[in-house]
């Protein structure tokens, strides 16, 4: 399946882009997460730290065990400042 | 209710022109948000957001707060780009039966705002560029609603 991964603030910075769509397997987010990882050092740099990490699927925040059934977006970024 | 996420700068007196005009409306709050400047080497603000997300996350928590507090009437107006010391961020305003259902619903609306609103900040002075980290203390105001 397809999914479209966006990237926000910091992590968009060490990723180097802002989202692309991926071609994936995966069952749970965290299993992208680990996909991804396996792919290039700047994946691996951007979520070493999960802990500091948020994820949202289809616009909604969620957990990393979150399932990607069905799923057409998910974005990561660093928890929120805003107000 | 009005949600708006935008780029340009509000006029508070223009945004709040017929605000919690109903009939049962006995309080109106409101609160606004802006760029400070603690040491004086802060050149500009760039607030990053997630477009959809962000009206959808903002008008749950005002819809949550609206149904919580019975307001009357609820405006909310957050800003992205780049933004200069002094300028306007956001603004809240509630309108309700009573004062303390006002404030109150005021004060839930910023508190979900700082850490559930898909907004991120960089500080950008003369010294070079910073992410604005999140406070515990922000995540820890959630706790008393």
């Amino acid at each position: 399946m397809k999914i479209d991964v966006l990237y926000f603030a910091w992590v968009r910075e060490r990723i180097g882009e802002p989202r692309e769509t991926v071609e994936t397997s995966a069952a749970t987010v965290m299993d992208l997460v680990d996909e991804l990882k396996a792919r290039e050092p700047r994946y691996d740099l951007a979520f070493s730290d999960l802990k500091s990490l948020r994820v949202a699927v289809d616009q909604e925040l969620t957990e990393f065990d979150a399932s990607l059934e069905g799923v057409c977006e998910v974005a990561f970024f660093p928890p929120m400042t805003g107000g | 209710m009005r949600v708006s996420v935008q780029s340009e700068d509000f006029d508070l007196a223009e945004v709040l022109k017929g605000f919690g005009k109903q009939p049962n409306t006995g309080a109106t709050v409101s609160f606004t948000g802006l760029v400070r400047d603690d040491t004086g080497a802060l050149d500009h603000m760039e607030i990053e957001h997630y477009p959809g997300m962000c009206e959808a996350a903002i008008t749950k928590i005002a819809e949550e707060a609206a149904a919580r507090w019975g307001l009357t009437d609820c405006l909310v107006i957050h800003r992205y780009g780049k933004l200069r010391p002094g300028d306007q961020i956001m603004m809240v305003a509630t309108a309700a039966r009573h004062r303390v259902e006002a404030f109150e619903a005021a004060e839930f609306l910023m508190d979900y705002l700082k850490s559930r609103a898909p907004f991120w900040k960089k500080e950008v002075t003369r010294d070079g560029a910073d992410w604005v980290a999140a406070r515990d203390a922000d995540e820890d105001a959630l706790n008393r609603w």
